[in-house]
């Protein structure tokens, strides 16, 4: 099958959606001429106009607002926040306005949208460029929240989540926009809401969200190597979770790693550990659930020591060598 | 303030019309009060009694389709909007018939389908959210316009600054009616101000920015014409200030400490109701027992409102979870 990136795998799924759907239009900063700060909407103004990849000022509330109007007034808009650490000046409008319409209107509105926003660290952008902020979004009810860790899922999802009736916050990791993988060329999506087994194997899960999917699988690699089999599930969305697939695998295996990115206190990880501990995988635990997280400090700028502030392959083969240390 | 020369666009029948909104208004408020005095509301509310002009002259000005987006004080606008009463009063109440099956309540009724697209309960929460319909109807190649009711407070958020000017860069078919009530809870906008008017901050997106007499149903009604009428063009938004007052205080726990009874009675005297009633009996529009009649009717048809809430049912508890996702 063609490879693409997953920044083109990305730009795709817009540029299918848009020529399917001519309620489905861009809105973000320097997403025209400029092509988006890392060129996911690159070419994608001289296809549609101005009229459907719309430049803002830098005014992220209001780009959310606007996609939040809009969406009630009928159409589909995916906005853009050049960074996530700057969803933070939108908040007002994805948690109170947009995630709750809905509901408070008794269902008798819809804000479809779809929010696509870089998160991550290892760019050396420091504190204010390099935060995963997925679980703030993953805590209101009314949002939706995506993590595609390929592009094959990258193009799947975001089709899904354009034509979902609910506004998504779909979260891109700026370290993958340059990976390779197989994406068909045709339309297609990756349902919402489904969790995969990225690899299959018998001694212990690693349940694993956006660039820590690719890290995991690299660690399950050289722990093949030594005999332990590694299970890497990848939730894929976060919100509304497809708990059950996550829940086999763990019954399965008896042991589980959560691995993400984000600050460790307060991170997804806790969700994923409470969610498997009650439920019916609880008894087939042969070892403490264990998380890997990013440490509970603000981005660093220099190298080394952002490396080490957010897990690596090496940390995730540490760790889960540790918890199967008992069975193999 | 712009003059409030006679408009002769308004025939006899509509005027009568609008007073008889008035009065709904004040009716609905005043018995809003009475239910919460009873210990019959839920939650607080915000009452806009005394601003009923600003509402109804700047609703008078659109077409039944063009929408609007409210605020946290915004049965005025719902019922100048056409609102069903029966329905408004059983959200309310907070009851399953309501506009929001009593998910909303007072600070939420919406009625979408009837071009409302929502009170809020975030002051400023929905200029945001006009910028975003009036580009989707000008996308959508419609000719209704939107029209975005916030209040003094709201001028001061950064909300404001940014939907203003992305309003005024893509030309958008919002008209911006700030009411200014006096007072963005206790804070005075003599003290949350630095200049006179808070239409001067027009010229800073390069829109046009009008001040109004807010309690003059008329100079609001042409004020917001003449922007409707703009933005129907595709000219742009226009910043239309309604000064008006606010007699009740922001929300039930307010003990009113940081104004005067002689402020609140001198505003009183200033009536936008009793003001428009004398104006189109002068005009001999209509007589006075013909104003009694419309204010007993608005009266009766609220208590209707109230009858048919009272006697509808809660929301199901096995329905809680519904509405969160489409």
């Amino acid at each position: 099958m063609r490879e693409l990136t997953y920044a083109e795998a990305i730009r795709e799924a817009l540029r299918q959606e848009m020529e399917r759907d001519e309620r489905v239009f861009l809105i973000g900063e320097d997403i025209g001429v400029y092509g988006g700060a890392f060129g996911v909407t690159m070419g994608l103004l001289e296809q549609f106009g101005p009229e459907r990849v719309i430049d803002t000022p830098i005014s992220e509330l209001g780009i959310a607002g606007a996609m939040t109007g809009a969406a009630l007034a009928g159409m589909r808009p995916v906005g853009e926040i050049m960074f996530m650490d700057f969803i933070t000046l939108a908040s007002e409008q994805l948690v109170n306005q947009a995630a709750k319409i809905r509901f408070m209107f008794g269902g008798r509105a819809t804000v479809p949208f779809v929010l696509r926003t870089p998160e991550g660290s290892g760019t050396g952008a420091a504190a204010q460029h390099s935060q995963s902020l997925e679980n703030w979004f993953v805590h209101i009810p009314g949002l939706k929240v995506v993590a595609p860790s390929t592009p094959y899922d990258a193009k799947g999802l975001l089709i899904a989540s354009i034509r979902d009736n609910n506004p998504v916050i779909f979260i891109e990791h700026k370290l993958l926009y340059k990976t390779k993988g197989p994406v068909p060329e045709e339309s297609y999506t990756v349902p919402l809401s489904v969790s995969e087994v990225k690899r299959e194997g018998r001694d212990l899960t690693i349940v694993a969200t956006s660039i820590m999917v690719r890290r995991a699988l690299e660690a399950a690699q050289e722990l093949s190597q030594e005999g332990i089999e590694v299970e890497v599930v990848d939730p894929r969305t976060l919100k509304p979770l497809d708990k059950e697939t996550i829940i086999r695998s763990v019954i399965k295996t008896g042991r589980v790693l959560i691995v993400h990115e984000a600050c460790k206190t307060g991170g997804y990880g806790g969700e994923l550990a409470a969610i498997i501990a009650e439920s019916e995988a609880f008894d087939y635990l042969d070892a403490p659930i264990m998380r890997l997280a990013g440490r509970d400090i603000p981005i660093p700028y220099n190298r080394t020591l952002e490396y080490h502030a957010v897990p690596q392959v090496e940390n995730i083969v540490e760790a889960a060598r540790q918890l199967a240390r008992g069975r193999v | 303030m712009a003059s409030t020369a006679e408009d002769t666009a308004l025939s006899a029948a509509r005027k009568r019309e609008l007073l008889r909104q008035m009065y709904t208004i004040r009716a609905f408020e005043e018995r809003a009060e009475q239910l919460y005095a009873l210990g019959k509301v839920h939650g607080t509310m915000h009452l806009s009694i005394g601003e009923e002009a600003s509402a109804v002259g700047s609703i008078a000005a659109l077409r039944p389709d063009d929408l609007i987006l409210s605020t946290h004080r915004g049965h005025g606008h719902c019922i100048a909007k056409g609102a069903d009463l029966n329905r408004m009063m059983a959200e309310f109440l907070g009851k399953e018939t309501g506009y929001c099956r009593g998910r909303g309540g007072s600070m939420h009724i919406a009625d979408v389908a009837g071009g409302n697209l929502g009170a809020n309960g975030v002051v400023g929460g929905g200029l945001p959210i006009s910028v975003g319909v009036g580009l989707a109807l000008r996308m959508q190649k419609r000719d209704q316009i939107v029209l975005c009711f916030f209040g003094d407070g709201a001028a001061n958020n950064g909300a404001f600054h940014e939907s203003l000017n992305m309003a005024a860069i893509w030309k958008l078919p919002v008209v911006f009616v700030c009411e200014n009530n006096q007072y963005a809870m206790s804070l005075s906008v003599r003290r949350a101000f630095a200049i006179e008017r808070i239409s001067d901050r027009a010229a800073a997106y390069g829109m046009p920015g009008v001040t109004v007499d807010g309690n003059d149903l008329l100079a609001v009604y042409q004020a917001v014409s003449s922007a409707v009428q703009r933005a129907r063009a595709n000219q742009g938004p226009t910043l239309i200030e309604n000064v008006t007052y606010r007699w009740r205080g922001h929300s039930k726990s307010d003990a009113n400490r940081y104004r005067t009874r002689e402020e609140i009675e001198a505003w009183k005297r200033k009536c936008p109701i009793k003001r428009f009633r004398a104006r189109l009996i002068e005009e001999g529009v209509l007589t006075e027992e013909e104003a009694d009649r419309l204010e007993q009717e608005a009266r009766q048809a609220i208590d209707a409102a109230v009858a048919f809430a009272e006697a509808s049912p809660e929301p199901s508890l096995d329905t809680l979870e519904e509405g969160v996702y489409a």
